[in-house]
């Protein structure tokens, strides 16, 4: 049976999710369309967690525009969608004269980009901020903070979901037709059709706005490798510490505190092929070994408990390979389509943004009803951890399963991992229920708690042994049973 | 939140806790609870069927069940309080301790505490692995879970990185359920493992261990496909040009224990960096007063029945604490020479007499390990052989020491 839709959003990352939940803020039956079997699975998840402040990006480019605006507006954004969000500032720490030239450089451009209170800060100051932080002198970005990343995408397909949008995993676009005025999107398993569609592919941008009838784009995938270090480097570092820009603009290695306490040092930057290679390798971690002790002073081996890596697909000028701004179009070639192309960084505090200009355009071609039952708030699970002793008492009270410590590290318990199991988007990897409730991440990487978690993904959802994936398609966890 | 008065509230149920609770017991200490946070006793023995525990402590070999059932079965017979399916989720150096439970948070005010947590595997991230994060890579005690508690079959072709005895073990479970072990890999140029897990889990099976060797890129995007293995030279770094490529589903990671102390940080327990755990005197006793640890969690051991004498030791100073309330100060340190890799206790008092644990660093061959104190020789004692991978202990009479100087153990 073929499905259709006023609006096919392909990619469930933050800013497909974003712009599904605009979308649904109008009276319009929304899909959103993604290979992966989770929102949040390549660059979304792959990236520092930081809310930008917008000073590096040239004045009255899209970037600039929409960093400034997502930034200013993320308390509100965070509170209605109960996205853990602190905002810690930033410091861009410098070393010399070049750096204190880059700093008054970058300061200029974020004057005119209306990003607020920007300073520069001598050591004295800068040790007050953050006395962890390496430099000699540092520009202080107080409106930057810190978020987390995969609940900020959860949040936004959730209540995209709550507001009517559907959901599509494991379905990869295989190709794109236009018939009688309809989008026919075949993917790997059905068809949909669509009135009109929304290419939010992040890394395959340039591949669907191909499939879209829009050539011409050029894509190039910078991997940045990290190191995750443990809730104990977390105690020191209060906010985001990064290096001053070199001549070409870009951040090299820094440290940033994480909402949950750890501490993310990278990443480096590396030109890359295949978009969706995520090892780390011997290279990249001696880089990062190097480079953020100078932005960290207390990065040291004892603290590593995880390695990742992520891509940036930067949208570049083929012959110049000069880095080009966010593309947000709806071109006469492919008429009702929005193609949104080389959305990197900044593009976890510029996705709402981005989204609503994604709804002007559609705007410009067509009336939108507003959906009179739009409900923009939207709930996370609550944490046991933090809540205080009377609460926790309660909570057990009510359902005994938050009396189940099943991940010791995070403290997080069978109710949270149960509620996570049975999220509205039907997802069920294992990472799925690591994003949403932080079991596995802690220092013993899931040693206790993984036997437990795929155990209760089998109770909970009736799975046989060989159907629990760990992350990705084809993830499976286990080869069958020892015996019977 | 009622609090709930013991005289001692011992933290985990498995070898260590089991045998101080049954000691704290039959010598008369009854206001004593276990606190488990599975919903059986027993720890990581449970899901250790094979056989070779019980040998030291109870003269024969036994499976890791039966050894803990034994134990199990004295707490029952002396009714010893065992909370279960609880887990301890703070303490203080005031000694409370908060569980949580399906019934509630419970709060205890001891007069003393025993830590007996064991210890947790070191994993991937800690040691910095290169590659992708592909399903299919698995700590040795996590697969281990996996095939005897949850008999889930975690993969079908091979490969194993450490020597530890986890890995050696998993090693033959593994072929004796089906899968083909390709090889076991240990960065070090000797065994991080006993020899007698070489001969039974390995050569009985003709599963080849290349020392000197480790992984050095994990490959496969959804489950894993391969990995790429190097020699590497004297200083543990790899040689370019030495890479093998192996095809493999599965990686099993046997690189080390770690004792599991995020609990006696909260109570301020002060750790050595050495061994990970608690730095403790001759009576078990931390640096925190009323808290005592013994175990994995002090430091990990090579066979469970030293936990067990540990354990026991343990509760015969708990007792003299309990019904004294102090016990003698332990100013006497003890160092070691770089060939050591540590003492347990660290520290004592010269007027007990005691027992030293300790471990080499590196396999020696007809050495002896000399104690000394204010100059003078204390003890020799000679090995044919001692390795990294066998626990070392001598005992030192109190006729022996002085009151005060600090201890020096040295291997030559």
């Amino acid at each position: 049976m073929n499905k259709l839709y006023d609006v096919i959003i392909i990619g469930a990352g933050v800013v497909g999710s974003a712009v599904a939940r605009e979308f649904a803020r109008f009276s319009l039956k929304i899909g959103v369309v993604e290979k992966e079997l989770d929102v949040c699975c390549e660059t979304s998840a792959r990236n520092t967690g930081v809310l930008h402040a917008g000073f590096t990006y040239k004045t009255g480019s899209l970037k600039a525009q929409c960093a400034v605006e997502g930034n200013a507006e993320f308390d509100k954004v965070a509170e209605e969608l109960d996205v853990p969000f602190k905002r810690t500032g930033k410091v861009v720490v410098g070393f010399n004269e070049n750096d204190r030239q880059s700093l008054l450089k970058y300061k200029a451009v974020g004057d005119a980009n209306g990003v607020p209170g920007l300073a520069i800060i001598d050591k004295q100051t800068l040790e007050n901020l953050d006395s962890s932080a390496g430099g000699e002198f540092a520009m202080h970005a107080p409106s930057s903070g810190i978020l987390n990343p995969f609940i900020y995408n959860i949040a936004l397909a959730e209540n995209a979901k709550q507001n009517g949008v559907d959901f599509y995993f494991n379905n990869e676009i295989m190709s794109i037709q236009r018939k009688n005025g309809f989008y026919e999107l075949t993917t790997n398993r059905t068809v949909y059709q669509a009135r009109w569609v929304v290419n939010c592919a992040g890394l395959n941008s340039a591949k669907i706005s191909s499939m879209l009838g829009i050539d011409g784009y050029t894509l190039a995938g910078f991997k940045g490798e990290y190191f995750v270090l443990d809730k104990k480097a977390g105690r020191y570092l209060t906010m985001p510490v990064y290096p001053a820009p070199g001549p070409t603009g870009g951040f090299a290695t820094h440290a940033t505190p994480t909402v949950d306490g750890n501490v993310l040092v990278g990443p480096n930057s590396e030109l890359v092929e295949d978009f969706e290679d995520y090892g780390v390798t011997p290279a990249g971690m001696e880089e990062l070994m190097t480079e953020g002790v100078k932005m960290f002073k207390h990065m040291k081996r004892e603290y590593f408990i995880r390695n990742f890596a992520g891509t940036r697909p930067k949208l570049i000028n083929k012959e110049t390979r000069q880095v080009l701004d966010f593309v947000v179009e709806a071109r006469a070639e492919a008429p009702n389509s929005i193609n949104l192309v080389g959305i990197e960084s900044p593009g976890l505090t510029c996705a709402l943004p981005l989204a609503r200009r994604a709804v002007a355009l559609m705007r410009e071609k067509e009336e939108l009803i507003a959906n009179a039952n739009f409900n923009p708030r939207r709930k996370s699970i609550l944490c046991f951890a933090e809540q205080s002793r009377e609460v926790q008492k309660e909570l057990i009270a009510k359902d005994p399963n938050y009396g189940e410590i099943i991940c010791r590290c995070e403290n997080v318990t069978k109710a949270e991992i149960v509620a996570a199991i049975h999220n509205c988007l039907g997802v069920e990897t294992v990472l799925g229920i690591k994003n949403r409730t932080r079991a596995t991440m802690g220092r013993c990487q899931g040693g206790y708690c993984e036997t437990r978690i795929a155990e209760i993904i089998q109770e909970e959802l009736q799975k046989k042994t060989t159907e629990v994936m760990y992350a990705r398609r084809g993830s499976a966890m286990f080869t069958g049973k020892v015996r019977g | 939140m009622a609090m709930i008065k013991k005289d001692v509230v011992i933290i985990g149920g498995g070898p260590a806790g089991l045998s101080a609770a049954v000691e704290l017991k039959k010598q008369g200490i009854n206001d004593i609870v276990i606190v488990e946070r599975e919903k059986q006793l027993g720890g990581i023995l449970r899901q250790c069927i094979h056989d070779g525990f019980g040998l030291t402590r109870f003269k024969q070999t036994l499976s890791g069940p039966e050894y803990s059932q034994r134990f199990i079965d004295q707490v029952e017979e002396l009714k010893i309080e065992c909370i279960t399916d609880t887990t301890v989720i703070d303490i203080t150096s005031e000694k409370k301790v908060i569980a949580a439970s399906k019934n509630g948070l419970l709060e205890y005010q001891a007069k003393a505490i025993v830590l007996t947590m064991g210890c947790r595997e070191r994993t991937r991230g800690a040691i910095s692995i290169p590659g992708t994060r592909p399903a299919g890579v698995y700590t040795a005690g996590v697969a281990q879970a996996y095939i005897n508690l949850y008999n889930t079959m975690v993969g079908k072709e091979v490969v194993i990185l450490g020597s530890g005895d986890i890995g050696m073990i998993m090693a033959r479970r593994m072929t004796l359920e089906g899968a083909k072990v390709k090889a076991v890999f240990e960065i070090l140029p000797y065994p991080s493992g006993l020899p007698r897990n070489i001969e039974q889990c390995l050569n009985d099976y003709d599963i080849p261990l290349y020392l000197s060797h480790t992984v050095t890129n994990i490959k496969g995007r959804s489950r894993l496909e391969g990995v790429t293995v190097s020699e590497v030279d004297a200083q543990l770094r790899p040689i370019s040009g030495t890479e093998k490529e192996y095809a493999c589903d599965t990686l099993i990671l046997s690189v080390g224990l770690i004792p599991e102390n995020e609990l006696s940080l909260a109570c301020d327990v002060e750790l050595d960096q050495r061994t990970k755990g608690a730095i403790v005197d001759e009576n078990y006793q931390t640096t925190t007063d009323g808290v005592f640890a013994a175990g994995n969690v002090l430091h990990v051991h090579d066979l469970v029945d030293f936990v067990s004498l540990e354990a026991e030791a343990l509760a015969r100073s708990v007792i003299s604490y309990i019904k004294t309330g102090k016990l003698d100060k332990c100013d006497i340190a003890i160092t070691t020479d770089a060939n050591i890799s540590h003492t347990i206790p660290q520290k004592i008092s010269g007027f007990k007499d005691c027992k030293l644990s300790l471990r080499v660093r590196k396999p020696m061959k007809n050495c002896e390990i000399n104690i000394m104190q204010n100059g003078k020789m204390l003890k020799q004692v000679k090995f044919k052989k001692a390795i990294p991978a066998e626990m070392i202990q001598i005992k030192l009479d109190k006729a022996e020491l002085q009151a005060v100087g600090e201890l020096k153990v040295v291997v030559r």
